[in-house]
């Protein structure tokens, strides 16, 4: 179909874009950022003035729960709940169960989710068979099955050795290895930061260099191996210094920071609020404002939902038997635009960190509107206020901290692939 | 996010809800407690050992973690009360069977009880129930964890109070694994919150917990620096399991550096008094000596734990009088 959308505010930063222009579509495909082509006859046009429009928004990590727990979400819950946020692309990590080290598991997931026609839905395949951490998978076969990457997900790969050669076994495939740095043995059986609050709440503490250690052997295994490397969910303001000066001396690294690392800290877990609990766990003021200012400077390539929904049982609990992980779709983009309206971050940061950044490490061509990339596409109200609670999440998982606050920025449409997969009112 | 302790354990009008944790509870308040607590200390010196005051309200000791003392102590200080006590040993009930401390809780709301004693192995465990509890119901945290033992701490400073008076001089040594314990937590609470002058811990690295600091001490690695001139002595508990897991070679080795002997408390002031929560471990943390001796008063401390127990129970349960009457 043939659709124009005029008079948004465009900004797409792969692009360099940030203006009020208009876009036109044609056959699932962007055709036009800028003049309308002469002659484009448009059969749908959304007047847009007011509003904003980015490339759908990819997540570079979001549990969908299905197979294994789809007592918590399922891919057609948690895909629609994606649409809603403006996300076009979920990346899922191979930590369901069955895990995704066959694939058969792959296939299922993107049948599910082509069955539920919302969101993309992309996964990760297991590094290790079971992700046992001793013997590695199948990536030849699951790379054949559509998996972006590799990843050992929360499991721990202790012996180096296995770890190296998981990376080189990797690299053959082209495979992206995607990580979860952390010193088992100074992690183990912790659950908050190693610090002040720790001690005040008598909960025992990961401390910072659980990080650093896990980071600094998967770095030199990088300069030994050249496999392109992800870290997920940085936490410490050292680990990315360490991301930093490894990208500077032309390591193939790249680093991702989950949204609550963000705008939280461990002063937030309070009296034990089990919304708080999330892994790795929140950090210091200091670490928070370093995160911040290595998204600013590129270095945290991506900002992601970090999406774990429960049932509500899950977080009913004393903190220690709480299950770690906050449900971040529906709000998603709503915290990422408070911290443009903070001035942390300008909006085409914002928007390249949930863009084109995530898909530069996925290595798929979306995340951007330049002609001819598939029409995935948000536009959303930037002035709009709503308040995120029970009613307005859309999620299977009500479960996060941030239950009550007032979000300013909301969806209006989601297009993937040029159709509409979700609109709040007519545009 | 989630009300601090404070807000949590104290109503509008100042009064004691639950009582969970020292930390954020203020200083009149602390000494409301004691004031309470010396009201009823002469109680068990009497032929008649009760006064009515909780008479008809069902106080439950719901204990996840074994305990004989604790829940001793709880038992006859509800009975000299006059309150009747449910004693819950939930390592032996349906707990082991799976149900969860939300179902727990809601099957013995059913049976219309008036106040939980909890202690259970998971911090904030007191915390959890205190929220999810129905509107009339106190919560008393008997120790979660490693985060609090609020009434543990009120007794000792009673015990302080009693034999050493005013808190605004007292050097204070808290002497163990500070790292692993509540009852250290809710002493440093309670001594900061008091004024006391110095509030030290002494202790081997691997037992000082992170940025410890913070909450208002002195760290001393060395036991005779941390000794010197100290008004109190205060010991912990050394725990088995702590010689394994890297944290200690030996109890043998801990007895030789950290273990309070006659000769090391030489260093301490003449009239200084030496405490401990119990049970001892002679010949760990303490030498017979000492614990016999006459500069400990861990014996009275027992005592007073009754005393204690009796004034936070009949304070929180007298701000739900209190509260409900105003209410009607």
């Amino acid at each position: 179909m043939r659709m124009r959308i005029s008079g948004a505010r465009v900004v797409d930063p792969a692009n360099g874009v940030n203006e009020i222009t208009d876009v036109t579509i044609f056959d699932g495909r962007v055709q036009s950022v800028g003049k309308v082509p002469d002659g484009f006859d448009a059969e749908r046009v959304l007047d847009a003035s007011g509003l904003v429009l980015i490339p759908g928004i990819v997540d570079l990590r979001a549990r969908l729960r299905e197979p294994g727990a789809e007592h918590k979400a399922t891919i057609a819950s948690e895909s629609c709940a994606a649409a809603r946020g403006g996300i076009t692309t979920l990346c899922c990590p191979p930590d369901t169960d069955p895990i995704i080290d066959t694939p058969a598991v792959a296939e299922l997931i993107h049948q599910r989710a082509t069955a539920s026609g919302h969101a993309r839905v992309e996964v990760l395949g297991a590094l290790t068979r079971n992700l046992d951490g001793r013997n590695i998978a199948e990536m030849g076969a699951l790379k054949e099955a559509g998996c972006l990457g590799v990843s050992n997900a929360m499991q721990p790969v202790s012996d180096t050795e296995v770890m190296r050669r998981a990376m080189e076994y990797a690299a053959t495939f082209g495979l992206t290895v995607f990580v979860n740095a952390e010193d088992p043995w100074l992690a183990r059986d912790r659950l908050v930061h190693d610090g002040a609050v720790g001690t005040r709440l008598g909960l025992p503490g990961i401390p910072e260099i659980a990080e650093s250690i896990g980071v600094a052997r998967e770095l030199l295994l990088v300069e030994q191996t050249g496999t392109r490397t992800h870290f997920c969910h940085l936490s410490t303001g050292p680990a990315v210094d360490m991301v930093r000066d490894a990208r500077s001396h032309g390591l193939p690294v790249s680093a991702d920071v989950a949204i609550h690392q963000l705008l939280l800290t461990e002063a937030d877990v309070g009296s034990f609020d089990g919304y708080c609990h999330v892994r790795p766990p929140l950090r210091s003021l200091d670490d928070r404002a370093r995160l911040r200012a290595g998204v600013r400077a590129g270095v945290l390539g991506s900002i992601c939902s970090d999406h774990q929904p429960h049932e509500l049982d899950a977080k009913l609990k004393p903190f220690s038997e709480t299950e770690p992980g906050i449900s971040a779709l529906d709000s998603l983009l709503a915290l990422v635009l408070g911290l443009v309206y903070d001035d942390e971050l300008t909006l085409p940061q914002a928007v390249a960190a949930l863009t084109s950044g995530p898909a530069a490490t996925l290595g798929i061509d979306r995340g951007t509107l330049s002609a001819g990339a598939a029409a995935d596409v948000c536009l959303f109200d930037p002035e709009e206020q709503w308040v995120l609670d029970d009613a307005s999440m859309q999620s299977r998982g009500h479960n996060t901290p941030f239950k009550g606050h007032t979000c300013k920025g909301r969806v209006r449409c989601t297009l993937v692939g040029g159709r509409v997969v979700f609109e709040s009112q007519p545009v | 996010m989630i009300s601090t302790g404070k807000t949590l354990q104290v109503d509008a009008h100042g009064r004691l809800k639950h009582f969970l944790t020292i930390d954020g509870l203020e200083r009149e308040l602390l000494i409301n407690i004691l004031d309470t607590a010396e009201s009823f200390a002469g109680v068990g010196e009497r032929a008649v050992k009760k006064v009515p005051l909780l008479r008809g309200k069902t106080i439950v000791n719901l204990f996840f973690e074994p305990s004989t003392r604790t829940r001793t102590t709880f038992e006859l200080a509800a009975k000299r009360l006059s309150a009747d006590v449910l004693n819950i040993n939930a390592s032996t009930s349906s707990t082991t069977k799976g149900e969860s401390l939300l179902d727990t809780l809601r099957t013995l709301e059913a049976m219309h009880c008036d106040m939980f004693v909890v202690r259970h192995a998971q911090s904030g465990a007191a915390h959890f129930i205190a929220r999810h509890a129905a509107p009339h119901i106190s919560v008393i945290n008997g120790g979660d964890g490693r985060h609090a033992h609020p009434t543990q701490a009120m007794l000792d400073m009673f015990t302080i109070r009693r034999h050493k008076g005013d808190f605004a001089s007292l050097k204070v040594a808290i002497v163990g694994d500070v790292a692993h314990s509540r009852v250290a937590r809710s002493q440093i609470h309670a001594l900061t919150t008091l004024g006391a002058a110095q509030v030290r811990i002494v202790a081997p690295r691997t037992l000082v917990p992170p940025g410890v600091e913070s909450l208002g001490v002195t760290v001393h690695q060395h036991l005779r620096a941390g000794l010197a001139g100290a008004d109190v002595v205060i010991l912990l508990r050394l725990q088995n399991e702590r010689m394994q897991g890297a944290l200690l070679p030996s109890s043998h080795e801990y007895f030789q550096y950290y273990g309070v002997t006659e000769e090391k408390l030489a260093v301490a002031d003449p009239d200084a008094i030496v405490m401990h929560p119990g049970p001892l471990n002679r010949g760990v943390e303490i030498d017979s000596d000492v614990a016999d001796g006459p500069r400990s008063v861990i014996l009275r401390q027992v005592s007073y734990g009754i005393a204690i127990r009796m004034a936070v129970m009949s304070m929180a349960i007298g701000s739900h009088a209190a509260a409900e009457r105003e209410l009607s």
